[in-house]
């Protein structure tokens, strides 16, 4: 059973909402015996890192995630903050992050550019994606999603990279290390894109 | 790159949808519920279904807004009646992602700091209606466009940006569902004013009208109502929205 992990950072209605409609049978829940039953998990969340690090800690949820997904190798999707935590650090707060994969989370800054560029990043952009990554398959090379976020997520090593969005710079809009996947925008209000990247990580061969 | 957001603009009023003219003679144009699934199928960039009733309620009708929500696989923003974080709350967990406060801003402001701080400034938008002066100004009005207050929509909307609104929703009153197209000098007082998005709505008769608040009001975004529920002279009822390389074209 695929479960969506609440640990009260936003809300997880759209979420369960798109996967009743591709026909995704998914449960949510914050109770750690469920968590270690699943056989797929996603992290969602909207809000500040260290308000989502605090959140999984205060739940008692660290402990079985880090077993679940480093040791079990259990298929992960993080979506927006949720991919976010994977990383080591956010300069968005002082809490050390998940640490699941060789990353940091940084903030946008186009001070000192000529580039008058709104933060957040909100609104629909295209992400191109690394040749092959199963979670856009079958896709056109330039999709479009909808994003919102202030920060995002630089990885230490190219491999991970699975997609990258332009806003200002190129970003990492969707990593993926093993069986760790996160997606920076919002799969959940992305229309037919965003039921295809859902459905094929629910499909997806554990 | 980001693209322009066009939102149709929905009217509740009770559980069925309806367009006006100037805040006026609220014409019936279908169930919202079957409205947002044909707005699904031409994936619109975003929804915004807001309750001219809601003043009526106590509270806004969650039931009716949580199925909304659920039909919606695209961003949704409500809103209608909305005075306190706690309602707010609820609305964000029935999956609604922005939720809008007119008349409560304006009575409330902290209001919109508290909801900033609980909930991120995107996901807060603060609407406005508008109207023009006789003097040739301009006014903000509150309560559906009935009562007048004393603020000019620059001014307001400087101060909103201050208290930690996300976006403004700039609605011309007098451009209403006429077709007219934008107040275009409305729009660039607003935009030149402030760094968040202006969301322009109120008199879009055709695609050209959206472009010209984009490249010459300077809106980050614009709304229409009665562009995507009616058709033709006789106004009959039709769902519509342009096609995704039109809006591109004319938009980007």
């Amino acid at each position: 059973m695929l479960l969506v992990i609440d640990y009260q950072m936003g809300n997880v209605g759209s979420i369960l909402n798109m996967l009743k409609k591709i026909g995704c049978p998914a449960r949510v829940s914050r109770d750690p015996q469920e968590i270690r039953q699943a056989e797929k998990l996603i992290l969602p969340g909207v809000g500040a890192f260290d308000a989502g690090m605090r959140n999984l800690s205060d739940l008692g949820l660290i402990e079985v995630l880090n077993a679940r997904v480093r040791q079990d190798r259990t298929p992960l999707l993080g979506i927006c903050l949720g991919m976010q935590l994977f990383s080591r650090r956010s300069e968005e707060g002082v809490l050390p992050g998940l640490g699941w994969i060789e990353a940091e989370t940084k903030a946008f800054s186009f001070a000192g550019t000529d580039q008058r560029l709104k933060i957040p990043h909100m609104g629909w952009n295209t992400v191109a994606i690394k040749p092959g990554e199963a979670l856009f398959e079958p896709m056109p090379p330039d999709p479009r999603f909808y994003f919102v976020h202030s920060y995002h997520v630089v990885c230490a090593h190219a491999e991970h990279v699975a997609a990258v969005t332009h806003y200002g710079i190129d970003f990492c809009s969707a990593l993926r290390c093993g069986n760790i996947c996160g997606v920076q925008f919002h799969p959940e209000k992305s229309h037919k894109y965003g039921m295809q990247l859902l459905a094929n990580f629910c499909r997806a061969d554990g | 790159m980001l693209r322009t957001r066009c939102i149709p603009c929905l009217l509740l009023d009770g559980a069925r949808l309806v367009k006006t003219v100037r805040f006026r003679q609220p014409t019936y144009v279908g169930d919202p519920i079957n409205a947002v699934r044909i707005f699904n199928d031409k994936e619109v960039d975003e929804i915004a279904v807001l309750d001219i009733t809601a003043h009526r309620r106590a509270e806004p009708q969650f039931e009716l807004i949580s199925q909304i929500a659920s039909e919606c696989f695209m961003p949704m923003c409500y809103g209608g009646g909305v005075r306190s974080i706690q309602q707010m709350q609820r609305l964000f967990q029935s999956g609604v992602e922005k939720v809008a406060v007119n008349t409560a801003a304006v009575a409330d402001p902290a209001l919109v700091t508290g909801a900033a701080e609980r909930f991120g400034s995107q996901s807060i938008v603060v609407a406005v209606d508008v109207k023009k002066t006789w003097l040739g100004g301009y006014a903000v009005h509150t309560h559906g466009g009935r009562t007048r207050t004393q603020w000019d929509p620059v001014a307001y909307a400087r101060e909103m940006e201050k208290r930690g609104a996300g976006e403004f929703f700039l609605n011309s009153m007098d451009r209403d569902g006429t077709g007219e197209g934008f107040d275009l000098e409305l729009i660039r007082r607003v935009t030149q004013a402030v760094s968040i998005p202006v969301i322009a709505c109120g008199g879009a008769g055709k695609i050209e009208d959206l472009a010209a608040a984009v490249k010459k009001g300077g809106a980050s975004a614009v709304a229409a109502g009665s562009l995507f529920v009616f058709h033709g002279p006789h106004r009959a009822v039709l769902i519509t929205y342009p096609e995704r390389r039109t809006l591109e074209q004319q938009l980007d």
